[in-house]
């Protein structure tokens, strides 16, 4: 089904004669360079954490990419990139039966044990 | 699932890529953020046309860091639209083709060089206001994006009033050029918040699904009230009769918008429509052998490798 909408939404942008196109893009690998995903180290000592992504030929590329797009302001000292096709990612609609056997555990928590006043840090 | 999907809107909860959402929202969002996206590509040819004649080489080395801003802005929303599920190649076809609109403050010229210090207060400016209720919109991934652009804006902001207020402290032509540039700019900048909200019966939805987070004239008025004050530092005048301080709302009145001609710009008439889109086509087929060229490297490159990897594992 192809919804249309008629209405602008960002700013002045009015949209008459826009159509939404439908969920399931069409990529033509022949000339549409993949995407990448970008993690990225902001300092020494931290762990790198998702920016964003961006599309790229190669590895090489997409690594001088991320550099222009993601560290414009020494963002980063260390940069992952990594082709979005191999990302396995968890289903939200199974986190109820995914999360739900550590739902159970709080003794897991310090919280979860009563020391004595006089026992100090522990 | 609808039920379920307001309830975490309303408790604030993000809505990310893999989330169900309803078909309404995905596509309210995929013109939104690829609107914007757009917005982002195209206003660089504005400011790009005074790279080369900048006044100084300061000038030159901060304008060049501001359109290379926009560029990575466009990337951002570019990706975050991306996970609605439209490609990278439909979103460029639909603003080649003039299917999709971008911003229209983009379709005015930049006539003199006071014009990019008018583009960074006012233009930026309203789009910072349009832009910071952004960062809690919710859609994760816009969101996201937003958080980013906002921080690098304020700079675009800055830089934009610095030409004024240098202009203003100089020679009276640098001040009238610089009143010029308000002149052209003020108004097109007022319009860039849409159109009235009594003509604006679907921000009530976007409202809802908290993607809007405030309505086209809450914002404007904002903007006004801003730009009323910080215009007396540079010693200029806003270039409205009707622009006055309302002891009893708080706020300044301003005059009527001239929503005619914004109508006439948005559907193609504006001064420089044709001149932008032509200006993307242009880059965007001249740059066709420089992505066919990468995909065949990448190409070649990895059936190298392929044949380097076979003999060994025999």
């Amino acid at each position: 089904m192809r919804l249309y909408i008629s209405k602008y939404y960002y700013g002045d942008i009015p949209g008459s004669d826009a159509g939404g196109p439908q969920p399931a893009a069409t990529v033509n690998p022949a000339t549409e360079w993949p995407l990448w995903e970008v993690f990225i180290r902001s300092k020494q000592g931290l762990d790198h954490k998702h920016a964003g992504s961006l599309h790229a030929a190669d590895a090489a590329m997409a690594m001088e990419n991320a550099r222009d797009v993601y560290t414009r302001r020494m963002e980063g000292v260390s940069i992952w990139v990594v082709e979005s096709r191999y990302i396995h990612a968890s289903n939200p609609d199974d986190a109820e039966s995914l999360y739900e056997p550590a739902n159970d555990k709080v003794y897991r928590h310090p919280t979860f044990y009563n020391i004595p006043a006089e026992v100090k840090h522990m | 699932m609808d039920a379920r999907f307001m309830d975490k809107i309303n408790k604030e909860i993000k809505i990310e890529p893999k989330d169900w959402m309803p078909d309404k929202y995905r596509q309210t969002l995929i013109r939104q953020i690829s609107q914007h996206a757009h917005s982002e590509i195209v206003g660089m040819l504005p400011e790009g046309n005074w790279i080369t004649r900048a006044p100084t080489l300061k000038r030159k080395a901060i304008l060049l860091a501001k359109v290379q801003d926009e560029a990575g802005h466009g990337l951002y929303l570019y990706s975050a639209t991306e996970t609605l599920g439209i490609s990278r190649d439909e979103m460029t076809e639909q603003l080649l083709s003039g299917k999709a609109k971008y911003s229209s403050i983009f379709n005015y010229p930049t006539l003199t060089w006071a014009d990019i210090g008018a583009i960074g207060w006012l233009v930026d400016g309203a789009a910072i206001i349009n832009q910071v209720p952004l960062c809690r919109t919710s859609y994760g991934p816009y969101a996201r994006a937003m958080v980013r652009i906002c921080k690098e804006e304020s700079f675009h902001q800055r830089q934009g009033f610095d030409i004024l207020l240098t202009l203003c402290r100089g020679t009276q032509q640098q001040r009238n050029m610089a009143q010029d540039a308000i002149n052209r700019w003020w108004w097109p900048s007022l319009m860039m918040f849409g159109p009235p909200d009594d003509a604006s019966p679907h921000t009530a939805q976007s409202v809802q699904w908290k993607i809007k987070r405030f309505t086209n004239d809450e914002l404007r008025q904002k903007f006004v009230d801003i730009c009323a004050v910080q215009v007396k530092t540079l010693g200029l005048q806003l270039p409205d009769p009707d622009l006055k301080y309302n002891e009893q709302t708080g706020h300044y009145d301003f005059g009527v918008i001239n929503w005619q001609q914004f109508w006439q710009v948005v559907n193609g008439n504006g001064p420089c429509n044709k001149e932008r889109l032509e200006a993307r086509q242009k880059a965007w087929n001249d740059g066709a052998w420089v992505r066919e060229a990468a995909v065949a490297y990448a190409t070649k490159r990895k059936e190298q490798e392929q044949s380097i990897a076979k003999p060994a594992a025999a």
